[in-house]
This record gives C-alpha cells, sequence and structure tokens, in this order.
C-alpha cells in the first residue's frame, strides 16, 4: 500500500477513455462498480465537451456480485451497440472488475458482434493512464490498420492527441499549418478526431508524427514495423525543437525545410532588453518526460533561465529525463509522490516553477510563482481561446505564459532598493496579481534564530512527508545566525533569499563556522559569485 | 396556522407506484461523502483504502480542497496487496501508524472501504479494532464502507455516522439529537431556533470534535436534517432512539413543519412556537417570492443523485409553483420519506435506481423546463437545448432551514435567469 493525497495520473481505465471519448464512432463498454462514472466529468467538466463520452458502464452493485456480474457485461455491450451503432467498440475493466475476473474480452468476442471488437487489459494495479492510452490506441491500431496504397501527395499521420489533453486540441492546429507551408498533407489525426474506420486507412500516409510519445509511441513503433512508416522523434515544443522538427521532416520526405517565420515572436521577445532580468532566473520543471524535456530547453536556451531541477511522474519516460537532466547538471526526480516534488522543489529553492495543476498549489504554499507546462491540469488549462504549446505560434504562447507570474523588472529593482513600503514589499507578490498574490512564506528558519525547527503545522499536508528540515537536517554543525546577519539576509529580495540562506550555510558548513555574521553572508556570496 | 401554505394535496405521492429501473447509474460513489465530512469534523481523518481510481475520484471532485487541510487520502493498493491478504492487514497497519505520527491532531480515524477492499475482502472492521486498542486512547479507529457497489454519493455519509453510532456513550436523558453534517452557519441557526423554543437538551451528530460528548439512549429522540441517513437511524433505533418523523427543513414549510413536529414532541405551545417562528417565517417567504417568480409553472425533472429529489421537489411544487415531471432518487427510505411524499401532489413519475440511457430518452421526451442532474450529464444536456442545475451543488451549499430558504430557490432560478439573459444566439 501506499498513501497518496494527489495522483498524477489517473488509472489506465480512464486513459482508455481519453483515446475512446477523442475518436468517434467507436464505443467502450467498461466493467466497472457502480460509481466509476464520475471520469465522464472530466470530459464534460474540465474538457467542457458537449456530449457525454462515448463509455457504457456496467456499474455492478454488490448485489450483483453473486453470479450475474458477466451477464450484466454481456446486456451492457448488447444495449450499446444497439443504441449506438459504432463502428467498432473497445472493452475492459477498471480496477474492480479486474478483481472478479470476468474478462469481458473473452466474452465479447464470444458474442459474435457484427464490428471488430477490441479487447483492452490494462493492469490497474501496476500502470497508469498515459499507458492506458498508449495501450489502447495501440491495440486499435494493431486491429484496424492494414498495409494499403500511399496517398500521391506526401502525407503525415498526427498521432497522439486525445480528449483531455493538455493543449492537444490547439496543438494539432499548429502543428497541421506547420507541415501544409512544407508541403506535406496530413492524411489522419489520431485518436483525436479519428473513427476506426480512419485508423484503417493510417498506412497511406507517408510517414507519422509523433505528436506525443506518451500515448502514442508504441502505435508509431509498431506502424513503423508492420507498415513501413517512419515516425518523428523530436517534439516541436519550443523554437528550437520546431526548427529541428521541420529538418526531421525535410529529412524524411525530402522536401526543403519552408516555414513562415513572420508570425514567431519569442526570438525577439525575449531578446528585448526587458527581457534581460530573466537571465539566469532560477526555474524546476515538473510534468510529463515529453513537456518537461521540452521546457527544459527552452527555459535554457530560448529564455536564458537557469534550470535548477527538473523531472517527470511518467516513469515510461525516465530514461529520457535522467538523460536531459544529466545534460543540464542536475538531478533528475522520478517520482509520483507529490511530497517528494514538493520537497525536491524546497531544496531547489527555484524564483520559479513550471509545472502541473499541483506544483500550482506548491508553489502557491511556498510563496513561488508557477506557471502550467504539462497535464495533470485544471478547467482553466482548457481555455477557449488558441494556445497551442507546439510550433511558432506555441513559442509565443510559452514566452507570455511564464513571464506572466514572474515579478516584473522595474519592480525587482525597486524591491531590492527599497524595503521598508507599506503596500509594495515582498509578501506582496507581484503586484498584477493582486488576487492571487502568494501567500506569505511561512516563518523562516532565519527569523527564529537559525535552525530552529520550523513550528509544526499540524493540518499542514506538508507534515505527511517529510519531518527534517532546515538546515540542521543535512550537516552535523547547529548552524546560528546572528541576529545582525539574519537582518541583512532579509535586504536580499524574497525570490532569491532561499537560494542565499542556503548558500551561506553551506559556505558555512564547509569551513566549520558554525555561527553566521554578515562577513560570512557576503564572504559566501563573493564565493558563490560567477 | 399554516394558511400561507398551499393546502395539503388531496392525494400525495405516498402510495404512488415507484418505478424502480436497473441499468447503467451515472451517479457518485459513497466515497465523496468524504469531501464535506472532513471538513465538518476537525479532528478526524479519512483513510480509504482503495485503488488509483478511488484516489483520482477524491481529487477530481475535491478539486482546489484537497490542498487546505486535507484531511483524507488514499491507501493505494499494490499488486503485492493483492497476493496476500495477512501482508495487506500489516501493510495497513504500518501505513496508519505512519499516519498517526505525523498527524498528532487526529482524534478520530475513519479506514473508509472501496469497491477493491470489498471485493477482496479486506477485513476493515478487524483493523480497526486493532489499531484502536493500539491507540487507545488518543486515537479511536472506527471503519465504514463508501464504495460505489454499496453505498451512493450522501449514502457515505449515512455509513459514516452508523458507523460511530455503537461506540456513542449510553445515557438516559432526554435529549433531541439532530441527525445529519451541516453547514456550521445552519447548524448555529437551528440550535438557536430550538432553543428559542425551550428545547433542551440538542446533540449534533456529528459533532466537529471526538472530545464534543455525543451520547444515545432510549430518551433520546431523533430528528433527522437529511434524508439519506437511513442507516444511521437504524443503529440509533437499535440504541433505543426514537424517530420522529417529519418533512425535511427545506423551505419556509419545510422548516416549520419539521420544527413543528420537535415543538409538539417537547411539549411547546403553539402562542410560542409562532412568537419564534413567524419573523423568520415571513422572511423566508419573501425571499422564497422573488426566485419563485421565475421557477412558477416551469416543468422540473431530477435524476437520481443524492436522495434529496424528493424533499426539494416537494418544496420546488408547493412553495416556487413548479410542476415536476419526474422525481428520480437512487433509494427511496418510505420511513423517511413519507411526509415528504405526503406533500407532494400525485402526478409525477417517482423513480428509484437508474437506467440512464432510458432515463435520458423520458427527460428529451418530456422536455422540461429544469433539469437537475450530475456534472456528467449538465454540459451534454445543455446542449442539446435544455437548461441544467447541476445536483452536486445542493450539497456543497447551505440549503437548509428558514434563513436558507431563498438561497435555496436561487440555486434553481439562477440557471434559468442566465439562460434567458444570455444573448448569444442573436449575437451569431
Amino acid at each position: 500500500m501506499k498513501l497518496s493525497v494527489w495522483t498524477y495520473e489517473g488509472p489506465p481505465h480512464v486513459g482508455a477513455m481519453r483515446v475512446a471519448t477523442g475518436m468517434t464512432d467507436l464505443h467502450y463498454v467498461l466493467h466497472a462498480p457502480q460509481g466509476d462514472t464520475y471520469a465522464d466529468l472530466l470530459f464534460t467538466m474540465i474538457e467542457r465537451r458537449d456530449h457525454r463520452p462515448p463509455v457504457t458502464y456496467t456499474t455492478f452493485q454488490a448485489r450483483d456480485l453473486g453470479s450475474d456480474t458477466a451477464d450484466l457485461f454481456k446486456t451492457a455491450c448488447e444495449d450499446a451497440y444497439a443504441r449506438f451503432q459504432p463502428q467498432a467498440m473497445i472493452v475492459g475493466a477498471s480496477c474492480t472488475a479486474e478483481l472478479i475476473q470476468d474478462d469481458p474480452g473473452g466474452m465479447a468476442e464470444t458474442m459474435g458482434m457484427p464490428i471488430p471488437i477490441v479487447p483492452l487489459e490494462l493492469p490497474s494495479y501496476q500502470r497508469k493512464e498515459n499507458f492506458g492510452c498508449d495501450e489502447t490506441f495501440f491495440q486499435l491500431v494493431k486491429a484496424l490498420a492494414r498495409p494499403v496504397e500511399k496517398t500521391e501527395a506526401i502525407t503525415a499521420n498526427l498521432i497522439g492527441p486525445t480528449a483531455l489533453g493538455f493543449r492537444h486540441r490547439d496543438d494539432i492546429t499548429e502543428v497541421t499549418r506547420h507541415l501544409e507551408e512544407m508541403g506535406v498533407g496530413v492524411n489522419v489525426v489520431g485518436p483525436m478526431g479519428a473513427t476506426p474506420e480512419d485508423l484503417t486507412r493510417l498506412g497511406a500516409a507517408h510517414f507519422n508524427v509523433l505528436m506525443y510519445p506518451e500515448t502514442a509511441e508504441s502505435a508509431a513503433r509498431w506502424m513503423e514495423r508492420e507498415l513501413g512508416l517512419p515516425f518523428t522523434k523530436t517534439v516541436p515544443i519550443g523554437v528550437g525543437a520546431t526548427r529541428d522538427f521541420l529538418e526531421e521532416v525535410s529529412g524524411i520526405t525530402g522536401l526543403p525545410v519552408r516555414t513562415d517565420e513572420s508570425r514567431l515572436r519569442l526570438p525577439w521577445y525575449s531578446a528585448s532588453v526587458d527581457s534581460t532580468y530573466l537571465t539566469g532566473k532560477r526555474v524546476f520543471l515538473f510534468g510529463d518526460g515529453t513537456h518537461v524535456a521540452a521546457a527544459a530547453r527552452i527555459a535554457r536556451d530560448e529564455m536564458g533561465f537557469e534550470v535548477v531541477g527538473l523531472g517527470c511522474y511518467n516513469r515510461e519516460q525516465a530514461r529520457n529525463i535522467r538523460r536531459v537532466a544529466k545534460d543540464y547538471g542536475v538531478e533528475a526526480t522520478i517520482t509520483d509522490d507529490y511530497l517528494e516534488v514538493e520537497a525536491a522543489i524546497e531544496a531547489a529553492a527555484p524564483e520559479m516553477i513550471l509545472g502541473t495543476q499541483m506544483e500550482r498549489h506548491i508553489g502557491k504554499r511556498l510563496g513561488i510563482p508557477c506557471a502550467v507546462i504539462s497535464a495533470p491540469v485544471h478547467v482553466q488549462d482548457f481555455p477557449a481561446r488558441y494556445a497551442p504549446q507546439m510550433g511558432f505560434e506555441g513559442a509565443n504562447v510559452i514566452f507570455d505564459t511564464w513571464v506572466h507570474p514572474l515579478v516584473m523588472g522595474l519592480e525587482e529593482h525597486l524591491l531590492h532598493m527599497f524595503r521598508e513600503d507599506f503596500e509594495f514589499h515582498d509578501e506582496a507578490g507581484p503586484s498584477h496579481h493582486a488576487a492571487h498574490a502568494p501567500a506569505p512564506r511561512p516563518a523562516e528558519p532565519a527569523h527564529e534564530g537559525g535552525a530552529a525547527p520550523r513550528p509544526a503545522a499540524p493540518d499542514s499536508p506538508r507534515d505527511i512527508s517529510t519531518q527534517e528540515e532546515g538546515p540542521a537536517a543535512a550537516g552535523g554543525i547547529e548552524i546560528v545566525w546572528r541576529p545582525a546577519a539574519e537582518k541583512e539576509l532579509k535586504k536580499i529580495p524574497f525570490f532569491v533569499r532561499g537560494k542565499a540562506k542556503r548558500n551561506t550555510e553551506a559556505f558555512a558548513r564547509e569551513r566549520g563556522v558554525a555561527e553566521i555574521d554578515v562577513d560570512t553572508l557576503y564572504e559566501a556570496k563573493a564565493h558563490y559569485a560567477r | 396556522m399554516t394558511e400561507s401554505f398551499t393546502p395539503p394535496p388531496a392525494a400525495g405521492c405516498r402510495d404512488t407506484p415507484v418505478l424502480k429501473e436497473r441499468g447503467q447509474r451515472e451517479v457518485f460513489c459513497g466515497l465523496t461523502g468524504i469531501i464535506w465530512l472532513h471538513r465538518k469534523m476537525q479532528d478526524a481523518f479519512f483513510l480509504v483504502v482503495g485503488s488509483r481510481t478511488c484516489a483520482h475520484l477524491l481529487q477530481s471532485a475535491a478539486g482546489v480542497m484537497i490542498f487546505a487541510e486535507p484531511r483524507f487520502g488514499t491507501a493505494i493498493l499494490e499488486e503485492g496487496d493483492l497476493a496476500g491478504l495477512a501482508d495487506a492487514q500489516e501493510e495497513l497497519e504500518r501505513e496508519v501508524e505512519r499516519l498517526l505520527d505525523r498527524r498528532p491532531d487526529i482524534r478520530q480515524l475513519f479506514l473508509v472501504g472501496s469497491c477493491p477492499s470489498e471485493v477482496i475482502k479486506l477485513d476493515l472492521s478487524r483493523a480497526a479494532e486493532r489499531l484502536t486498542q493500539r491507540h487507545a486512547p488518543r486515537v479511536r479507529v472506527l471503519n465504514y464502507s463508501g464504495s460505489g457497489i454499496e453505498t451512493t454519493f450522501t449514502e457515505g455519509e449515512d455509513a459514516c455516522l452508523a458507523s460511530m453510532v455503537p461506540v456513542l456513550p449510553e445515557t438516559d436523558r432526554r435529549q433531541l439529537m439532530l441527525v445529519g453534517a451541516l453547514p456550521d452557519v445552519v447548524e448555529d441557526q437551528a440550535l438557536d431556533l430550538l432553543e428559542k423554543l425551550g428545547v433542551g437538551p440538542v446533540t449534533v451528530l456529528p459533532a466537529a470534535r471526538a472530545s464534543d460528548q455525543v451520547a444515545v439512549g432510549p430518551n433520546t429522540v431523533v430528528a433527522l436534517t437529511q434524508p439519506f441517513l437511513g442507516e444511521t437511524l437504524s443503529a440509533l433505533e437499535r440504541r433505543g432512539a426514537r424517530h420522529l418523523a417529519a418533512p425535511f427543513p427545506f423551505g419556509e414549510e419545510g422548516t416549520t413543519a419539521w420544527l413543528r413536529a420537535v415543538a409538539q414532541e417537547f411539549g411547546v405551545s403553539e402562542e410560542r412556537f409562532e412568537e419564534v417562528t413567524a419573523a423568520p417565517r415571513a422572511r423566508a417567504r419573501r425571499a422564497v417570492a422573488q426566485a419563485a417568480e421565475t421557477l412558477n409553472r416551469r416543468s422540473l425533472f431530477f435524476f437520481p443523485d443524492s436522495q434529496l429529489e424528493i424533499p426539494l421537489a416537494r418544496f420546488l411544487t408547493r412553495e416556487c409553483g413548479m410542476e415536476a415531471v419526474e422525481v428520480g432518487a437512487p433509494y427511496i427510505n418510505k420511513q423517511v420519506v413519507a411526509p415528504d411524499l405526503d406533500l407532494l401532489a400525485e402526478g409525477p413519475v417517482i423513480s428509484e435506481g437508474q437506467d440512464v440511457d432510458l432515463q435520458l430518452d423520458r427527460c428529451r421526451a418530456a422536455r422540461p423546463d429544469l433539469t437537475v442532474c450530475g456534472l456528467g450529464l449538465a454540459n451534454p444536456l445543455e446542449a442539446e437545448g435544455l437548461t441544467t442545475k447541476w445536483a452536486i451543488e445542493l450539497v456543497f451549499t447551505p440549503v437548509h432551514f428558514y434563513e436558507q430558504a431563498g438561497d435555496l430557490a436561487g440555486l434553481f432560478s439562477r440557471p434559468i435567469r442566465r439562460h434567458d439573459l444570455l444573448k448569444l444566439e442573436a449575437a451569431e
């Protein structure tokens, strides 16, 4: 057993629902207990879909558990087919149904339905939502895609976008536009928007654009092997990545790279002097592997940030993320434990977090600005406006999104110069976010004289995680801040104060200094200056 | 004395044949009760023993709240736990140990059963006993099931409260017990009204803290404030308590009838009753009247969700002039809702259980002016041109008693007013 307050991913059958809901004319019969229909509202509320997900649940109850759950499933399949007349169905079990072992796949095969039935094996106690997406799409493609004649013109399939995907809707539009500029047509987009019949025509494309490895890599590999479709390895999030992606497409198709850069604004915005203060901003990245790897490159190479930590929650991407982390000289945080992420962020003391919905709340608690770069996300990250992450417009969106939470340049200078202003002070946060100002930081140990233990906040969820915090836990020596040094520390702007404090303590510990005075503080500052 | 009310119908719905359906049910499981129970019970922690699905449900339902001092979590079963049950018991004890070490403020711990834990027959009641022994007297460990296979939405609260009843201390005191987790402001108003009527002593289940003395015995009279508390009522009756049947305190009429039942039981004079209730009744009437203008003569369709449907249909038809087409409830406990059924005029289909596709067919055929349904159906029905009121809000808003009568009516009139307000189609 594992205690959890937050899960980054749902169970795998939610992934299967994302595929089914993204597609049309496909129905999903899910053997599941009453109550599992809560998943419908992920689609009807968070994504604001205007129709019910194409999912029939058996919703068995305790009284059904005797013998007739298998019948219940059969009836549900028959009713679903009769009512919805889909082109194909997928059938599977949720975590509870997995335990009662009715074998939905086997049963459905014996029912003699006139349409393809694709059984799903989704191990709920081992795997998670993204696996569910990937596996479901893979099984569908395997069952339906056949070698067919290639289209005359050069075309690509866009594979990976699903329902409930972070900005999938607009990424499709943006990538389609880039391909069109190069003279590449789009054959099939799937799962999002495709019918089962469309999937039979996947082989007509000349290559696949793997938009999201999390949700479609297995299908891409299968199509490469069985249908001879190469797939792109670069995910076009960020300016550099988009250019690399276009080169890759050029390599596959033999077409020259052609693109309209007139709409790309990130490079100029980032080069303009107003952005100088972004240089070396310390950021922590967390999310799914694909978005984190892309964000790391943008952060360092296109925004001039310093990446001080990164990680992902989906173990499928662990190897890739470890490689990226190595390149950036940081330790990868590969975990699906929200409290571990919180601890890693606290330890890295970044000036900004780029993460998921959960990191937003970590940021809120720690008083660190945050922007969302990856699922899981809430309703506000399924916006009405055009808001891709991919391609050139995606880069524009990313520039705005990431800069927005930060204190603006002049404000930052003024905070540095004058500290006593009664309304314009550290704890007030960026002045353009009055309603969302970060909570004041909890009293720092420094305020109470060095390594005093942080007072227990019994109701804080943080209590469930790490006990030992503060500098005393890490080293052997009890470090004490002298009042004057403490006062001096407070003069450092709040967004870098955490780092300054940690650096000074590390500096003192290395030299066996137990008491930090003003000189120690400035010695450390000089030592770490670059 | 009841001249302001619509006269009671000649024949209510008490004996109306109930349409019982089985099929796909679009409802929450009882785990969702944790979302409001953990705010109400200040020193309790709710540990769900379940799967990732359970944790996902809680966080999807809890939205932003999970970050503001969550006093709930999920012990997610893993492969290994399914293999050997003995291990699962040990694992559970270890998780609880770690949790209690970190949360010294916890006085009551609920081990909450889920579908997976019930299906593999993980014996949480034994675990609760063992853990109580180990952590007594500081922490009391109880268990109940919030699984979807056994409970629907608000029934989770019922199961939770019922689990507390056997361990309540015994008392011979003649007392009134209010049962049901109400918002603090509503609870205070109710207690204030009862005090003014001279009814007392009054205890409330659940109490905000474990240390608040709640006892039960043969001289306890139970007034339910929520219709979904059948199991808790049975458990209290087994302890000798007596049920006070009454309509539920929604709207002016419901609140008056509820209070009157209590007043009669405790021998409150008619003069005093009038004196205490006259002003708030007039206030409630005025407040309801505003929303009723919008609601009057509009048709109403309830999908099953919380068991609040019958009392609310009674309020909306009698005090707001609506016309009920169908009143669906996940479960109908006749003992509990009979007084409300008596007041609900004959006409609507009363349905219990659900086959969602068939019910949707009926709803589309009826094209009601307002459909009360869950969030899984609300937007899809709106897209079909049906105005909806999403039902979960009725559990997450203060709606009981006089001072909230206007707000309650407002919850239903708001979607209709919004529909009339938006001029989007014209603009296109």
